[in-house]
């Protein structure tokens, strides 16, 4: 494909239009200062790449925190049938289930302020984070096995947490199908000593403030009040899920060439959602998505555990309570509108979040007059937003929404551009106290390196497909 | 000074790197001690125990990512640091891998970044006027 032609729809959407070999149009959320950044780079030609996918489902999708990946865009979101249409490893990720938690408190600013400093401290110090951290639990083989098909069920059956926590993850965090025999001895290896681990690169454990409520009446279903403690937790699947990712994307690779059509990127290769591999793809990608929610549950309760200790409160006093998880690297089978009439399909997201509106029987109970909670955290120090969301989302784009501030800067550029700089003190300078494991990654996730979070959202929230609820600021960050 | 046998460019989001050899092995050899190099301080490294794999690949890139996608899993998985790479092509398909390293001790390495996996995306080994070029993608 030559140059790709791209048109204005309105004043949220840019269209792709079919060309070459696309199956469908391409659409592109995105306000025109941010397209400003985005047309500079790659992502626009994935998502016309996306496009070639068979039995892709009406539009290849991108949010406008849409930047240049591998294969897919991050940012991505595409359906496809599931008699025709495919799975495919690189359009999930690397990271199976990464996606964010968001915990909220009895907590007020006032109360914490002083204790802030020592907060983060006993954070760093009690949850396991970094390049190739281990946790404090070594897995057996059968127990492993447990932890890849009950996923957070097993991390609350184990001590970690509570059942209602469960009610308040996506998918009760645990997806259905699981089958760890479909999972390499390879992942298992790797899954053995990282669960209970944050991570490194863009994970984070964050304490923010609720700062703004732009719904009152959401907030109030969401339980979350101005000048209220909260905390936002990122992390995902570890090396297990890499390996997962790496293995089946090789095994679709090797045979790329029974697929019967020709792809225009080998990462994005891919298998019928009908067929064998398909199928051991997606059983052994519930392993990794059921990996992540355990732990992501155990993170969650060493974070509830260090707050009681630090603070001397009892658990009633913190109150610490899961407001939501959810997923932004994964693909589900879902049945969701297409031109007025219910389709089965297999939704990816790619760097992109579920976004289902009020009334919809899997928003969890509490929040059902609501709507779904919608995660969505942006760079270093700048907090993060909640959003809920709509039935424009169900109608426009799978039930999907952006997933945080999307990169700008290559992480090359963003060292170059902050050399010199003592980024802690730099983030002190704005009131947030920073803790990191990795040498270099605080100069990798400078908040430069990240589109301007406010315009991200802007851009999701008037083009309706999820609604502003509140905007969190951050008080103290731990990273990877 | 000694040439420099691979350079960083840039991606939005993740990390590419460009690898230089003088011929196909070399290429390969450099691209395997770039992933080290860019883990941790290759000088720390002792190459007391070997390790040797095959691999196999469609084409010249697959091989190369497949190559890759072993010496990841090497210093990832099994923690295995690698100082000294040595690779016979029986053509380009087909390569086998003899390393020499020592098990990651903490105390004496240090992880500085960790590289996640490695992509097909824009992947490419070719020929050029000096020798051999290779074009990869990390996941990091």
């Amino acid at each position: 494909m030559s140059e790709l032609r791209m048109e204005r729809l309105d004043d949220f959407r840019w269209q792709i239009p079919r060309q070459g070999n696309m199956r469908v149009p391409g659409i592109i959320y995105a306000s025109e200062r941010l397209m400003r950044s985005m047309g500079k780079d790659e992502s626009p030609k994935q998502v016309a790449n996306v496009a070639h996918l068979p039995g892709i489902v009406q539009y290849s999708l991108a949010m406008p925190d849409m930047h240049w990946g591998y294969g897919f865009p991050i940012g991505g979101v595409a359906a496809f049938d599931m008699q025709e249409g495919i799975i495919s490893p690189g359009g999930v990720g690397y990271d199976i289930n990464c996606g964010c938690r968001l915990m909220t408190t009895r907590l007020t600013l006032q109360e914490i302020r002083p204790r802030l400093k020592d907060l983060v401290t006993a954070l760093f110090q009690n949850v396991p984070s970094g390049v190739g951290s281990t946790g404090p639990i070594k897995l057996k083989g059968k127990e492993e096995k447990k932890v890849l098909t009950d996923g957070a069920r097993w991390a609350v059956e184990n001590g970690y947490g509570t059942t209602e926590d469960l009610d308040h993850t996506e998918e009760g965090g645990t997806l259905d199908g699981a089958d760890p025999d479909m999972v390499s001895t390879r992942a298992m290896e790797r899954g053995r000593e990282q669960l209970g681990t944050l991570g490194s690169g863009n994970h984070f454990l964050e304490i923010e403030v609720v700062e703004e409520i732009f719904d009152p009446a959401a907030a109030a279903g969401f339980g979350l009040e101005k000048g209220q403690i909260a905390v936002m937790l990122h992390s995902g699947s570890r090396g297990l899920g890499h390996q997962v990712c790496d293995d089946y994307l090789a095994r679709m690779v090797k045979h790329i060439g029974d697929l019967g059509v020709e792809l225009p990127d080998r990462q994005l290769a891919c298998a019928y959602l009908n067929s064998s591999r398909g199928k051991e793809y997606l059983a052994a990608m519930a392993c990794a998505a059921n990996y992540a929610w355990a732990n992501r549950q155990m993170l969650m309760h060493w974070t509830r555990e260090t707050f009681e200790k630090t603070l001397g409160m009892g658990s009633n006093a913190v109150g610490m309570r899961l407001l939501y998880d959810i997923c932004h690297n994964i693909a589900k089978i879902e049945t969701l509108p297409v031109d007025g009439k219910d389709q089965t399909l297999c939704v990816h997201r790619k760097g992109a979040t579920r976004a289902l509106p009020a009334g919809h029987p899997l928003v969890p109970l509490a929040y059902r007059h609501v709507g779904q909670p919608v995660l969505i955290p942006g760079d270093m120090g700048s907090g993060s937003y909640v959003l809920a969301g709509t039935d424009k989302a169900l109608e426009e784009t799978f039930g999907s929404s952006c997933h945080g501030a999307g990169r700008v800067m290559s992480r090359s550029q963003a060292t170059k551009s902050s050399r010199g700089r003592s980024i802690t003190r730099d983030m002190a300078d704005r009131g947030v106290i920073v803790m990191a494991s990795g040498r270099g990654t605080l100069q990798e996730e400078i908040p430069e390196a990240y589109k301007n979070l406010d315009w991200v959202v802007d851009v999701v929230h008037r083009a309706g497909i999820a609604k502003k609820v509140a905007r969190l600021r951050a008080l103290g960050c731990i990273k990877g | 000074m000694k040439e420099k046998t691979f350079r960083l460019f840039d991606h939005t989001a993740d990390l590419g790197v460009e690898i230089f050899g003088g011929s196909r092995e070399e290429l390969f050899v450099h691209a395997a001690l770039a992933v080290v190099e860019l883990t941790t301080d290759p000088e720390r490294i002792d190459p007391v125990l070997e390790r040797r794999f095959s691999v196999e690949g469609l084409d010249l890139n697959d091989l190369f990512v497949n190559y890759l996608r072993e010496v990841l899993y090497l210093v990832n998985g099994d923690g295995f640091l690698i100082r000294e790479v040595t690779v016979e092509m029986e053509d380009s398909c087909r390569l086998r891998a003899k390393l020499r390293g020592e098990p990651f001790t903490p105390g004496k390495h240090r992880i500085n970044k960790e590289i996640k996996a490695v992509t097909y995306h824009q992947v490419s080994v070719e020929k050029t006027a000096k020798g051999w070029k290779g074009r990869v993608i990390f996941d990091v």
